[in-house]
């Protein structure tokens, strides 16, 4: 289908919107009435036609938007794209992965024509037609890294492997979920989540990376992830946490049902042929609580989920103190009765809401 | 002087033995204040290392109270410099002739030793090479999230920060590379709202 992008903001008026399309193929997270860590990895080779797994990197509705808010990010903060000197290599392995990946997956949206070193490379929702010599940093208007990344949806952290262990050496993030790259940098994968409680004792970081050191040259791997924001802001770094976090203040019974989203990451992770680091793209969707709950399944089940979460992620999520809120509002939507499982909305089969 | 044992913590924050001489071609030696006891200490197990070593040492508020009793050690070089970044300079150049089988010894203050560690993984020494042990202030060396401004010898829970003037808390997340905790606003969501400060590890 030809994507019709949407012309929002993601700050201020915060006019984004998702489409009945993009509420149908919302990534819910959530495959049972229940949430606990877990390493949640399976293999990213494709999904159901339309899903968000179906390409190798998604692109929708808010593609154009996207990459604006992103501009705008680096523009007032250009320490939120960076990259150890030893990381080049790997930055033109992504933008390789990413020219060859859209241009297979979107060929009416995205073109790539290689001559040698000689590449032309076009991106028509942007409007960009460049032709630079493959390796030569010279020949392009950043490195590759920020290049690619800068036309492509998600954050992007890129690991070098050494040592047994991921370091996060290079990344591009401006829609992360509260953490710093700047301060990040050049830490290993125990110390970049070392703030995240309960997972380590529970050895989910020890597993996570065996599984990870371990991805394969085309063999691409994905899981998600989740947290909860106040208005569809992407951009909640802890950089502009003073000017942000009061806007988690603002929710009212009334308009908790607009402004309060569900904020999802679709991690995938890929190795990289050349320079044999990891990269990782952190792709964030977010929902309203309203355009969700359209859905009995994910109504019913978000209400279970919120309601029985431990307290300690709750806290580190962020959202404790407005948890009693969401509760009042997401009982509404949960009737009682059973779920099925999975996380597919399921519409022709579940009942719709019985009150 | 006892030692200050820190309670455990999150993965990203450093931890610190107790200096111990290994075998080496050269001895770099990096101590603030109270530091010197530990190499003191460190001397008193090997007599033969202070040939090979190079001590830079930062006195801070102990003024005179360590200086002779470690240039009576008589390392082959000594050098007492008035702040860490004074004796920048002279470090770097020292750890631009460093060789394999150098050993590294870093005491005092963590501000101190993270500084210090951060200009040796730089230099490409191998951390394998790098020994630690706190002695002395339990002060932390901050970097306030928002503006980036390192804030030096934060000893209270929360405090402002020395550059932007926000009321900043103090995290256990550590970088190697800043050389730095992180310290995130307190009041951002209830502005104003600010605890009264409490000391470190009190």
């Amino acid at each position: 289908m030809t994507i019709q992008f949407n012309d929002e903001t993601f700050r201020g008026d915060y006019s984004f919107r998702n489409s009945p399309w993009a509420i149908k193929r919302f990534p819910f997270p959530f495959h049972e009435d229940s949430y606990m860590y877990s390493v949640n990895m399976e293999q990213h080779r494709g999904g159901p036609a339309g899903s968000v797994y179906e390409k190798r990197f998604d692109v929708d509705e808010h593609y154009v938007s996207e990459m604006r808010d992103r501009a705008l990010v680096l523009a007032e903060d250009p320490l939120r794209c960076q990259s150890l000197p030893h990381m080049t290599l790997a930055g033109w392995d992504l933008l390789e992965l990413i020219m060859v990946s859209k241009s297979e997956d979107y060929p009416d949206l995205f073109e790539l024509h290689r001559d040698g070193d000689r590449w032309r490379w076009v991106n028509r929702p942007m409007g960009i037609d460049d032709t630079f010599t493959f390796m030569d940093e010279t020949t392009l208007p950043y490195g590759p890294m920020e290049y690619i990344t800068r036309q492509t949806q998600g954050d992007f952290a890129v690991l070098d492997q050494r040592d047994d262990n991921l370091w996060m050496d290079a990344g591009m993030v401006t829609t992360q979920a509260d953490w710093s790259l700047d301060f990040d940098i050049g830490m290993n994968f125990f110390e970049w989540h070392a703030p995240v409680p309960l997972a380590h004792e529970m050895g989910i970081f020890k597993r996570a990376l065996k599984f990870l050191m371990n991805v394969q040259q085309g063999a691409p791997a994905r899981r998600l992830n989740w947290t909860m924001t106040v208005n569809p802001l992407l951009d909640t770094s802890p950089e502009n946490y003073h000017k942000w976090g009061i806007q988690k203040t603002e929710l009212t019974p009334e308009n908790i049902g607009a402004k309060q989203h569900l904020r999802v990451e679709l991690q995938t992770f890929y190795r990289l042929p050349r320079s044999n680091a990891l990269v990782f793209p952190i792709r964030c969707y977010l929902i309203a609580f309203q355009d969700l709950v359209t859905v009995p399944k994910w109504g019913r089940r978000l209400h279970r989920v919120v309601r029985d979460l431990p307290e300690e992620l709750a806290t580190y999520k962020g959202f404790i103190a407005n948890r009693p809120m969401m509760l009042d509002y997401l009982s509404q939507y949960d009737d009682g009765l059973p779920t099925s499982p999975g996380v597919w909305p399921d519409l022709d089969t579940e009942p719709p809401l019985q009150k | 002087m006892s030692k200050f044992q820190f309670p455990k913590s999150i993965a990203s924050r450093p931890v610190y033995g107790t200096l111990a001489p290994r075998p080496g071609k050269a001895h770099l030696m990096i101590a603030d204040a109270e530091g010197a006891e530990a190499l003191l200490d460190l001397a008193a197990q090997d007599v033969g290392l202070m040939a090979k070593a190079h001590i830079l040492y930062i006195p801070r508020t102990t003024g005179q109270a360590y200086t002779d009793r470690l240039r009576a050690l008589e390392p082959a070089q000594f050098y007492v410099g008035p702040s860490f970044d004074a004796a920048l300079p002279r470090l770097r150049r020292v750890l631009s002739d460093a060789h394999m089988g150098l050993q590294v010894y870093l005491a005092g203050t963590e501000g101190l030793m993270g500084r210090a560690a951060a200009e040796v993984a730089a230099a490409g020494i191998p951390l394998g090479a790098v020994q630690t042990e706190h002695r002395g202030s339990v002060a932390r060396r901050m970097q306030c999230v928002h503006c980036k401004g390192i804030t030096e010898d934060v000893t209270t829970d929360p405090f402002t920060c020395s550059h932007c003037g926000l009321n900043l808390f103090v995290r256990d997340h550590y970088s190697r590379r800043l050389a730095a905790f992180q310290a995130v606003c307190i009041d951002a969501e209830d502005p104003g709202n600010v605890p009264e400060p409490v000391e470190l590890y009190k």
